[in-house]
């Protein structure tokens, strides 16, 4: 696999030469591969989020550097905007983002902006939409006339129209119904895994990101902690709960369990992983026949 | 970005200043901006720049957030004594075309220089040391003469410290939707100036949509509480006027006394 994104040194200071200079990411080096998908953890204000927004140039890294496709992002800072369209950035409650008068047009816009036009800006809304199961008939609709997930996932479309290499979704279910979560979370495995795309996923939830990541950023107090893939990531519970993250409940009751002498492997993350070593077990033991 | 705007902003603090009460505050305040524009000579402005310099140490807030509010009118500033320089009667000492400077003219040009500053030094520290809520509250006291003839007072300040309230939070929503903006490619710093204020409107639309949401919010929540209007209610922090107010009173009586005398001792310069 090659690698798209690298992460040199990076840092970045808030407020840099004021009273009120705070260091939001401190020396974060990393690489990402093409068509992973990535999740990135850490507490409230551990940096995740400042960290993405230096992915596409929205904010200025004050140290080190992004390096996309092998070239530095702010090599030539009037070509900034074209960064932007490589590296999709989808924010917390995009659905506040919305303004056209039709959902077409509102997805339409990031892709016009590109200069997409035709037939290949109509094919990249609609694929868009597919992707986020918006059904047809909603495009010709005011996005002010959707329901609350109907206008994230149109929000999402509007960047996934752009057809970046790598999609960055901040806390995409953030506020989302449980079943809400669940859908859209599956149309983003689909989309990666369809347009084999790198997709950068920041969430709060465990579960989420255990299910779907490939590897895993640990972020806290600023610095990076931990890049590794899921499976040790989550193994490395204790230390997680240090950074104020728990692992998903499966992996906690899996691992009280290996800890009272029960024959379990480390790093089970999903409760179908849970019901097959379970199950295996208590067919070992004699208890399932 | 958007938020760096120092003016208008609340730093709090227990200097005397922010102790004094925001009534009397606002009447001071009043009193020395009518007292600004009746200096006419050198000494009645030293007289009241003295008075703003003292107020300014006094509110003990570092002064370069009082640069920094000065920052945002600089171009008001320069543009007015431009012209006052200009616009000046009497001898002419220079001249080019119809442009000519004359003596009057340039102590015009000081005159009101000075006095925007001033009048924005001293408004800064009428706003940066005294809270939103303390400075409706006052009002809503102040005019509530006004009810006789029916004013809507209690009304009119509480929309106020609503909207005042509102002022960082709608200051955060638009630093976010340009974020939110540009990640999908709008590009607001090159063009035209057709093409950006065209460049505005995703930005404009969504966050007249919130602050609508916003106010729908706010008047549900108002509801809830029961919230009917101002009759028969009581305040959580009634004011009281304190030594120190009265100190400034007299203070604020110095300096109009000693403007008074300078006009009258030493003549007009404009």
């Amino acid at each position: 696999m090659s690698e798209i994104l690298e992460l040199k040194n990076l840092g970045f200071v808030y407020g840099q030469g004021t009273p009120f200079e705070k260091r939001a990411v401190d020396n974060v080096s990393l690489k990402i591969n093409k068509g992973e998908l990535v999740g990135i953890i850490g507490h409230t204000g551990s940096g995740k989020s400042t960290l993405v927004q230096m992915l596409n140039g929205l904010i200025k890294p004050t140290e080190g550097e992004v390096i996309l496709d092998g070239k530095s992002i702010w090599a030539e800072p009037k070509k900034i905007r074209s960064v932007r369209f490589k590296v999709g950035m989808v924010f917390q409650y995009p659905e506040y983002q919305l303004f056209e008068e039709t959902v077409y047009k509102d997805i339409a816009f990031g892709a016009i902006n590109k200069g997409l036009s035709g037939d290949e800006l109509d094919r990249a809304v609609r694929s868009a939409a597919e992707f986020t199961s918006l059904k047809p008939e909603l495009l010709d609709k005011s996005p002010f006339d959707l329901s609350g997930g109907e206008k994230r996932r149109a929000a999402i479309a509007g960047v996934i129209a752009m057809q970046p290499e790598i999609l960055i979704l901040d806390e995409p279910t953030a506020g989302l119904d449980p079943m809400g979560r669940e859908i859209l979370l599956s149309q983003i495995v689909r989309y990666h895994k369809e347009m084999g795309n790198t997709v950068l996923l920041v969430s709060h939830s465990m579960e989420d990101i255990a299910r779907v990541a490939d590897r895993v950023i640990v972020m806290n107090n600023s610095k990076l902690m931990m890049f590794d893939t899921t499976k040790e990531v989550f193994a490395r519970g204790d230390e997680l709960e240090n950074y104020g993250l728990k692992v998903p409940q499966i992996t906690r009751i899996m691992q009280s369990l290996k800890q009272r002498g029960y024959d379990i492997p480390d790093g089970i993350l999903t409760v179908d992983e849970a019901l097959e070593t379970l199950s295996a077990l208590l067919k070992k033991e004699g208890k399932i026949w | 970005m958007v938020r760096d705007v120092a003016f208008g902003q609340y730093f709090p603090g227990k200097s005397i200043i922010h102790r004094l009460d925001p009534r009397g505050k606002i009447l001071v305040f009043i009193a020395f901006v009518a007292i600004i524009f009746c200096t006419f000579n050198y000494c009645s402005l030293a007289v009241t720049a003295a008075f703003t310099a003292m107020f300014l140490i006094l509110s003990k807030i570092p002064f370069k957030f009082y640069f920094k509010s000065l920052k945002v009118i600089i171009f008001i500033v320069i543009i007015t004594s431009v012209f006052n320089l200009f616009y000046g009667t009497g001898d002419v000492i220079w001249q080019w075309g119809i442009i000519k400077i004359t003596w009057n003219g340039i102590h015009r040009a000081v005159f009101v220089t000075s006095r925007i500053i001033c009048l924005i030094l001293a408004s800064s520290c009428l706003t940066f040391t005294t809270s939103p809520t303390e400075l409706t509250d006052a009002i809503e006291r102040l005019m509530k003469p006004l009810n006789v003839i029916h004013f809507p007072v209690h009304e009119i300040s509480m929309m106020m410290s609503l909207a005042l309230r509102f002022v960082p939070t709608l200051l955060e929503e638009t630093d976010k939707l340009m974020q939110a903006q540009k990640a999908r490619g709008a590009d607001m710093e090159t063009g035209n100036i057709f093409k950006r204020v065209k460049a505005l409107i995703p930005i404009l639309v969504p966050l007249f949509v919130s602050a609508f949401r916003r106010a729908y919010d706010i008047a549900t929540a108002m509801e809830c509480r029961c919230y009917r209007g101002g009759t028969g209610r009581t305040r959580m922090k009634s004011l009281h006027l304190s030594a120190l107010d009265v100190m400034s009173f007299i203070a604020m009586g110095l300096v109009i006394g000693g403007v008074i005398v300078c006009n009258i001792f030493i003549p007009s310069v404009i």
